[in-house]
């Protein structure tokens, strides 16, 4: 597996860039992570959603989707495709530094 | 914690009637033989699973128990048939029978919208007023369709360039809207997972390729399919298939499109990320979410109105006296009728388990088992569970129906279905081919890597 270097520590993630171990990941990791992403500064409203998706993947196993995000998240789908453009539940879970969403069958 | 020493006493009915107007709210109670205690099972729903449910825990318990169903209404449909009906190849009127027909003599039957459940206190309440106290309740209310939460879908140009096949007036509209169709592009459209059937919406596409060519206009008419997906399905092996019968029959795969508006009048399709797919007539499935009453009822479901469910138990995560079948639980399955089907073998065996005090069996594998129709006559099969992904080779050994291939065989696999969802499947008894454990047999299985 593919290792990335964020916040000056190494980390091992897919070849999409998603984290294998939720544990790696530090606060301090998202803003470059996002950065790579083309998210130039993160907000207070994407740090809502990044906290919100580590909150469910703690709980839940899996990240959530968009559809479930604008549900649970306090932010509505629209904003969240403003927020993290093109794949908000696939961008949002690299930067908070959980697995891809598994998603539903 | 599920043996129950204290019983009150209370009245129970006989058995062998139904739509009758037990004392409901009658705590459980002393059976027809003074001095065995009864319990009550409520079965909410009255759709595959939990008329195959009820159907067996009636078979294995008989009058150790007390069963009632809960339906809203007495049509029972026969969901697999909607995708036939916009071709003309099903009639509406034939998928439709009464509910408590279906159900074994003894279990009763009671038509009322579930205001909610209450978890604590062990009872349902019916928007009539009635209470139904349970002391194991089975939760078997399947999948909504919810296309008031799409902008625009229940909007101007609904029923007109913009269609469903998910319910039976749908689908019944649809067939006139494609017999008028004369050209131009058809999109078919998942909003979101996940919906009932997921391969529904791609046999849509094929049977459309097969009915366009049959009417002699398939040049005249521009198929694409619209999914959220990255692929044409969900599993890799699987997608790559469909994916290739997709451009065969030159269908357009568009994919990761996220519905954000119908707009009917305008004929288009609009994505959350600024896409827009044209169209001249739309075939969209509408996003799912559990029934209405979970919503209202504190602990029971999830964000989207299914139930949290330990998905080899098939018992709740919200209560240890509450099981769940069907599309109603939030399990990582498809919702489709043979997965309730093989669900019913370990719901059953664990209540009985429950009531007895026994551990429970965690026994389900997450077995699936679909037939694709893919046009012209044919249909692939398909066969998965939670570990392993739809395989080719033969179903349910190396000499049964193809997997993954289009055949005649397949075809006529899944016309014989319905006979055997009223006769067999339906009464809770075991079809042939169709155990509840997924066979690996037949299947091209992939070598174990070593590690």
């Amino acid at each position: 597996m593919p290792t990335a270097v964020y916040a000056g520590t190494p980390v091992t993630v897919t070849e999409e860039g998603f984290y294998l171990d939720p544990d790696q990941w530090r606060e301090d990791m998202a803003p470059e992570i996002a950065r790579d992403a083309g998210i130039d500064v993160l907000t207070d409203r994407h740090w809502q959603v990044i906290m919100h998706m580590r909150k469910e993947f703690a709980g839940k196993g899996t990240g959530p989707t968009v559809r479930a995000l604008g549900r649970t998240s306090g932010v509505s789908i629209k904003e969240l495709y403003l927020l993290f453009p093109k794949g908000p539940a696939k961008l949002a879970a690299r930067i908070a530094g959980i697995p891809k969403p598994r998603g539903c069958i | 914690m599920p043996t129950r020493a204290a019983r009150s006493r209370g009245e129970v009915p006989t058995s062998g009637v139904r739509e009758r107007d037990f004392r409901l709210s009658a705590s459980r109670g002393v059976g027809p033989t003074l001095g065995i205690v009864t319990n009550r099972i409520v079965v909410l729903g009255g759709g595959t699973g939990g008329t195959l449910a009820a159907n067996r825990l009636r078979r294995d318990l008989g009058d150790e128990v007390v069963i009632t169903v809960v339906d809203q209404d007495d049509d029972h449909l026969y969901q697999p048939g909607l995708l036939f009906v916009p071709f003309g190849l099903s009639r509406p009127q034939d998928l439709v029978r009464s509910r408590p027909a279906q159900l074994h003599d003894g279990i009763a039957y009671r038509t009322a919208d579930i205001e909610r459940v209450d978890l604590g206190a062990e009872q349902v309440l019916l928007s009539d007023g009635v209470t139904l106290a349970y002391d194991v309740l089975v939760v078997a209310t399947g999948a909504r369709l919810l296309p008031e939460e799409t902008e625009g879908l229940t909007g101007p140009g609904a029923r007109e360039t913009v269609h469903t096949f998910y319910d039976l007036d749908g689908a019944t509209a649809l067939e006139g809207a494609l017999s008028r169709f004369t050209g131009g592009r058809l999109v078919v459209n998942v909003v979101d997972m996940p919906i009932k059937c997921p391969v529904a919406p791609l046999e849509f596409c094929f049977l459309a390729d097969w009915y366009f060519t049959e009417r002699g206009i398939r040049e005249q008419v521009e198929l694409i399919y619209v999914t959220p997906l990255d692929a044409a399905f969900t599993k890799p092996v699987a997608a790559r298939t469909l994916s290739g019968l997709l451009a065969e029959k030159h269908v357009e795969l568009v994919t990761e499109f996220n519905t954000g508006e119908v707009d009917g009048t305008g004929g288009r399709l609009v994505g959350y990320d600024g896409r827009e797919v044209p169209f001249d007539l739309a075939v969209v499935v509408p996003l799912h979410g559990g029934a209405a009453y979970v919503d209202r009822s504190p602990g029971l479901g999830d964000e989207f109105g299914f139930v949290p469910t330990d998905k080899h138990t098939l018992q709740s995560t919200a209560a240890p006296n509450v099981f769940v079948i069907g599309d109603a639980a939030a399990i990582p399955t498809s919702k489709a009728g043979s997965v309730t089907h093989f669900e019913g073998e370990t719901i059953a065996r664990n209540v009985v388990r429950f009531l007895a005090g026994e551990a429970l069996d965690a026994s389900f594998d997450g077995h699936t088992n679909c037939f694709i129709e893919s046009g012209f006559g044919k249909a692939m099969l398909i066969d998965f569970n939670y570990d392993t992904e739809p395989l080719p080779g033969h179903y349910p050994s190396g000499v049964g129906l193809p997997l993954l291939s289009p055949s005649r065989l397949n075809h006529l696999g899944k016309l014989m279905f319905a006979w055997f969802y009223w006769h067999s499947l339906l009464p809770g008894r075991d079809v042939p081919g169709l155990t509840a454990a997924m066979p690996t047999a037949g299947k091209h299985m992939p070598v174990p890597t070593r590690s």
